[in-house]
C-alpha cells in the first residue's frame, strides 16, 4: 500500500481543513477557555461535525456512520491538532465508537452506534488510573452482585468525562494489579447511583474528569465483550486511540512548526532576519525532517491498524514514541526561537506546548511506547 | 583548629539558632520569596524574623562590604554561609535584582555617592529594582536599542519603550540602557541610568505568561526627568556596565533550580510512578533519564563551585558566565521535563486545590523562559565561540 492518501481520503482532508480552520482556529479554544466555558468545546460546532459525517467516520454504515478507517479518523484528528480544536472526536467518535462497533452485542450497537454517529450521544472511555499510563495495572475492582457487578475504584484523565452521556469502563474482574488478564469493560451510565464525575480543568484547556465509583451497580448485560477477557478489546481500542493521538501531533507539530519558520523570515535582529542565522536554519532543517520521519511512520500505524489490527501493535508503538519526541520537540523549538514573544499567553505557541504535553501524556508516553516495543522484540 | 574551620563551626551555629525551621522547607510558591521594596509584605512571620536577622548579621548579601550592610565576608567565608545554608536547606532571606544586579556594577562602576546611596536600601531590602534593558526591537541585538535620553540643563529626559521588564509593576527604582548618542556607532551611544519608578511620566502594562503569571511588563517612558548625576560609570560607555551586570545575571540564572536540595528527583519520580521490589524507579527510561540528569547536575554544581573560585584567584574567563548560563538553564528545562513525565496525568491539572492550583505545569512552563530571559541559550553559545573559541566570524 503506498504511503500517500487515496484521492478520497485527500478530499476528506481537505473538507476537515476548511471546516476546521474557519470554524475553530486556534481563538475558538481561546475563547472556550476565557469564557471558561461550562462545556470546554462548542455544541453547535460539533453538529457540523455530525452533519459532515466526520462523527461517525468509524462506525459500520449499517449503524448510521460511513465505515471508513483508522487512516481517515488520522486525517481529521490531524486537522484538530493544527487549530487545537476541542472537540469529543477522540472520546466518543474514535475510543468509543471503536469499542462498541468492535465488541458490541447487536442490541449495544443498535442502541449507541446510531446516536455516536449523529453526535447526539458523547461516550467516553475510562482507562487510566494512576499517574502513568499503565493499562494493565488496572484496579477499578468489579464484583459480581446479583444478575451483574458493583464497580468501585477510580478513573482519571477520562477524556470529555465531564460530559459523556455512556462511559465504557475498564475494570477488574479477575486477577490482580499487574495481570492483563481479568479486565472487562463497562457500559455505564454516568448518572448512575455511585458514580461521581469531577470536571479537570487541564493545562491545555482541553477536557477531561476524574470519576469515582462507589459501588456502582450495573447489570450483566452492560458487559461489553466478554468477562474476564476485556484486554485485549482495550488494547486495541487503545491502539486506535494511540494512532488518533499520533495524528494530532502530526498537525500540532507541523502548524507550530509553520508558525515558526514564518517567524525567522519577519523578526529581525542585528539588520538581518533571524532565520539567516545558521545556528537557527540548522535547527529548523532538523526539525522537518523529523517531521516528516514522524508523518510516515504514522500513516505507516494507520494503515497497519487498518489491515490487521492484531499485528499493528510495533507500528503503533513506533508512531506514538516519534510522535511525542517530535511534538515536544516542535513545541520547545517553537518557544525558545519566538524569544520573549514564545512566553507570552498572549501568542499562541504557548497553547501548542500546553497540549503537546498531554497529548504526550495520552495512552502512553514516549518511554513507555520504546519499552513497549523492547519487550516486543523480546529485550 | 584552621580560623576557616572555626568560621564554618560558628556559622553552623548561628544559622541553626536562627533559622525558623519553616524557613528550611523548600520553596513551594512565589509568595515564598521575599522581594523586599517599599511596598513589601512578609508572606509569614518567620519570613520576617528570618530577613530581619539575617539582615542585621549583614547575610543578606554576606560578601558585600559592612559599610553597605553587607557582611564583609571573603570569598571562602562566603562560601562557608552557602554551603551551611545549603546543608540545612535554608531559603535565601532576601531576592532581588538589585544584589544579583545592579550591586555588582554599582560596585565597580559607582561613585561613593552612588554606592553610599543605594547599595545599603539593597541589603535592607528598603528599594526594589527592576531591570529596563529589552525593548521590542532590541532583545538579542540589545546594543540597537533605541529609547532616547535628551540632555536638558542638569537633567536628561527619557522617552522611549522597554519591554519584558520583569515585576516592573512592584519595582520601586529600575537601571535602564538609554541612548544618549543617537549619531556614535550604537555600542558607543549608550548610558546606563538610574530612576525611581514613581518619577512622572513611566507607566508599566503587565503581561501575561504562558504560565498564567504575570512577572513582567511593557514600560514606558513619556518625558520622564532624571538627574545627570543618576548616570553610571561615564555617559556614553554604559554598554561595558550593561556587559559587567550581564556577567552577574548571567551567573545567577545559571544557578537558578534548586540544585541538590529538596528530595532526589528519583524519589520524586517514584511518588507517583512506583518503584519494584528492589526499590528501582518503575520506568526503566525515566529511570535512565533522571540518573543522567543527575550526573550533569553534580557535575555543574562543581563546576559553578570553580567558576566562583577561578574568579577568585583572578584565573576566570569573564566570559565563562555565559557558558554556566547556557548550562544551567538547559539543564532545569530538563529538570522541569523531567518532573511533567514523573507527575504524568496529576501534573496535568491547572486549577485543583490538589494539584495546588497547577503548581507544577505553571513552574515548568516558566522555565522555558530560563534559555531566553538574561540572553538566550543561542546568545549565550555565539559569545563562547567568539570571546572563548576566538573563532572566525563568530
Ligand atoms: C520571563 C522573562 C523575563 C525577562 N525579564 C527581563 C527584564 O527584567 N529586563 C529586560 O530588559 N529584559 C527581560 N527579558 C527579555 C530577554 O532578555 C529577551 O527576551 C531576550 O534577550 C531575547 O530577546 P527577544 O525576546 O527580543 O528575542 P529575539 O532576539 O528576537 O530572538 C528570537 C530568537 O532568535 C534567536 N537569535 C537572535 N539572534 C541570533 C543570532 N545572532 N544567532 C542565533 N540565534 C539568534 C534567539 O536566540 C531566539 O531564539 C525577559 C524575558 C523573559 C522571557
Amino acid at each position: 500500500m503506498p504511503l500517500l492518501l487515496t484521492e478520497e481520503q485527500s478530499m476528506l482532508r481537505d473538507s476537515a481543513r476548511g471546516l476546521i480552520s474557519d470554524k475553530a482556529p486556534v481563538a475558538h479554544l481561546r475563547k472556550l477557555r476565557d469564557g471558561r466555558d461550562a462545556a470546554g468545546f462548542s455544541s453547535e460546532l460539533w453538529a457540523t461535525f455530525a452533519e459532515m459525517g466526520f462523527c461517525g467516520l468509524l462506525i459500520p454504515e449499517q449503524f448510521g456512520g460511513s465505515g471508513l478507517g483508522c487512516v481517515e479518523a488520522g486525517i481529521v484528528m490531524e486537522e484538530i491538532g493544527r487549530t487545537l480544536m476541542p472537540a469529543p472526536f477522540l472520546a466518543s467518535s474514535v475510543l468509543a465508537a471503536s469499542a462498541l462497533s468492535r465488541a458490541g452485542s447487536d442490541a449495544q450497537k443498535s442502541e449507541h452506534l446510531p446516536k455516536i454517529a449523529a453526535g447526539k450521544l458523547l461516550a467516553a472511555l475510562a482507562v487510566d488510573e494512576g499517574a502513568k499510563h499503565r493499562p494493565a495495572q488496572i484496579a477499578l475492582q468489579a464484583t459480581r452482585s446479583g444478575n451483574g457487578f458493583k464497580l468501585s475504584g477510580a478513573k482519571a484523565l477520562v477524556v470529555d468525562g465531564h460530559a459523556a452521556g455512556l462511559l465504557i469502563v475498564a475494570a477488574r474482574t479477575a486477577g490482580s494489579s499487574g495481570d492483563r488478564d481479568g479486565l472487562t469493560l463497562f457500559l455505564v451510565d454516568p448518572k448512575a447511583r455511585g458514580l461521581t464525575v469531577e470536571r479537570t480543568i487541564m493545562v491545555d484547556a482541553h477536557n477531561a474528569a476524574r470519576i469515582t465509583f462507589d459501588n456502582v451497580e450495573v447489570d450483566a448485560d452492560h458487559v461489553l465483550g466478554e468477562v474476564d477477557g476485556g484486554g485485549a478489546l482495550l488494547e486495541n481500542v487503545l491502539n486506535i486511540g494511540r494512532g488518533a493521538v499520533a495524528s494530532e501531533m502530526v498537525g500540532l507539530s507541523e502548524e507550530v512548526f509553520g508558525r515558526t519558520v514564518t517567524y525567522l523570515k519577519d523578526r529581525k535582529q542585528f539588520g538581518k532576519a533571524i532565520g539567516e542565522f545558521q545556528a537557527l536554519q540548522h535547527r529548523a532543517a532538523q526539525l522537518y525532517i523529523d517531521i516528516e520521519i514522524t508523518r510516515a511512520a504514522v500513516l505507516k500505524a494507520l494503515q497497519a491498524l487498518d489491515t490487521d489490527i492484531e499485528k499493528a501493535a510495533a507500528a503503533v508503538a513506533v508512531a506514538k514514541a516519534r510522535a511525542g519526541t517530535t511534538a515536544t520537540r516542535a513545541v520547545q523549538e517553537g518557544v525558545q526561537m519566538h524569544g520573549g514573544m514564545g512566553m507570552t499567553d498572549q501568542f499562541d505557541i504557548g497553547l501548542f506546548m500546553k497540549r503537546a504535553r498531554v497529548c504526550e501524556e495520552l495512552f502512553g508516553d514516549a518511554n513507555f511506547h520504546a519499552d513497549q516495543l523492547a519487550r516486543a522484540k523480546g529485550y | 583548629m584552621s580560623d576557616l574551620d572555626t568560621f564554618r563551626r560558628e556559622t553552623r551555629a548561628w544559622l541553626d539558632a536562627n533559622c525558623p525551621p519553616e524557613m528550611r522547607k523548600p520553596m513551594t510558591s512565589d509568595e515564598d520569596t521575599f522581594w523586599g521594596g517599599r511596598n513589601a509584605k512578609f508572606a509569614s512571620e518567620p519570613q520576617r524574623v528570618w530577613f530581619e536577622r539575617m539582615r542585621d548579621k549583614g547575610w543578606t548579601v554576606p560578601h558585600w562590604p559592612k559599610e553597605y550592610g553587607g557582611g564583609g565576608l571573603d570569598g571562602e567565608e562566603a562560601k562557608i554561609v552557602r554551603q551551611e545554608m545549603a546543608a540545612i536547606g535554608a531559603r535565601q532571606p532576601l531576592t532581588s535584582f538589585g544584589i544579583s544586579m545592579l550591586g555588582p556594577a554599582l560596585l565597580k562602576y559607582g561613585t561613593d555617592a552612588q554606592k553610599k546611596e543605594h547599595l545599603p536600601k539593597i541589603t535592607a531590602g528598603l528599594i526594589r529594582w527592576c531591570q529596563g534593558y529589552s525593548e521590542p526591537n532590541a532583545g538579542s541585538d540589545l546594543a540597537s536599542l533605541q529609547t532616547r535620553a535628551e540632555s536638558d540643563g542638569n537633567d536628561y529626559v527619557i522617552n522611549g519603550q522597554k519591554i519584558w521588564t520583569s515585576y516592573a509593576n512592584f519595582a520601586d527604582w529600575i537601571f535602564c540602557l538609554v541612548r544618549t548618542d543617537p549619531s556614535a556607532k550604537k555600542h558607543d551611544g549608550i548610558s546606563f541610568i538610574l530612576f525611581d519608578m514613581t518619577s512622572k511620566g513611566v507607566s508599566t502594562k503587565p503581561i501575561l505568561l504562558i504560565s498564567g503569571k504575570s512577572p513582567f511588563c511593557e514600560t514606558f517612558f513619556d518625558n520622564v526627568r532624571v538627574p545627570k548625576s543618576h548616570v553610571v560609570g561615564t555617559v556614553n560607555r554604559g554598554w561595558d556596565v550593561a556587559k559587567y551586570l550581564l556577567q552577574h545575571e548571567r551567573a545567577m540564572i545559571s544557578g537558578m533550580g534548586e540544585r541538590g536540595v529538596g528530595r532526589p528527583l528519583g524519589q520524586v519520580a517514584a511518588d507517583s510512578v512506583g518503584s519494584d521490589e528492589q526499590g528501582r524507579l518503575d520506568d526503566a527510561m525515566l529511570r535512565g533519564q533522571i540518573a543522567s540528569f543527575e550526573v550533569d547536575e553534580a557535575a555543574l554544581s562543581a563546576a559553578a563551585e570553580r567558576m566562583v573560585d577561578l574568579n577568585k584567584a583572578g584565573q576566570g574567563h569573564p566570559a565563562f558566565s555565559s557558558a554556566m548560563k547556557y548550562y544551567g538553564t538547559e539543564l532545569n528545562k530538563r529538570r522541569y521535563e523531567i518532573l511533567m513525565s514523573a507527575g504524568g496525568i496529576d501534573a496535568l491539572e491547572w486549577e485543583s486545590p490538589r494539584s495546588k492550583e497547577g503548581a507544577r505545569p505553571r513552574a515548568w512552563l516558566r522555565t522555558k523562559a530560563n534559555s531566553i530571559e538574561g540572553g538566550t541559550s543561542e546568545v549565550m553559545l555565539g559569545i563562547v565561540a567568539k570571546r572563548i573559541l576566538d573563532l572566525p566570524g563568530a
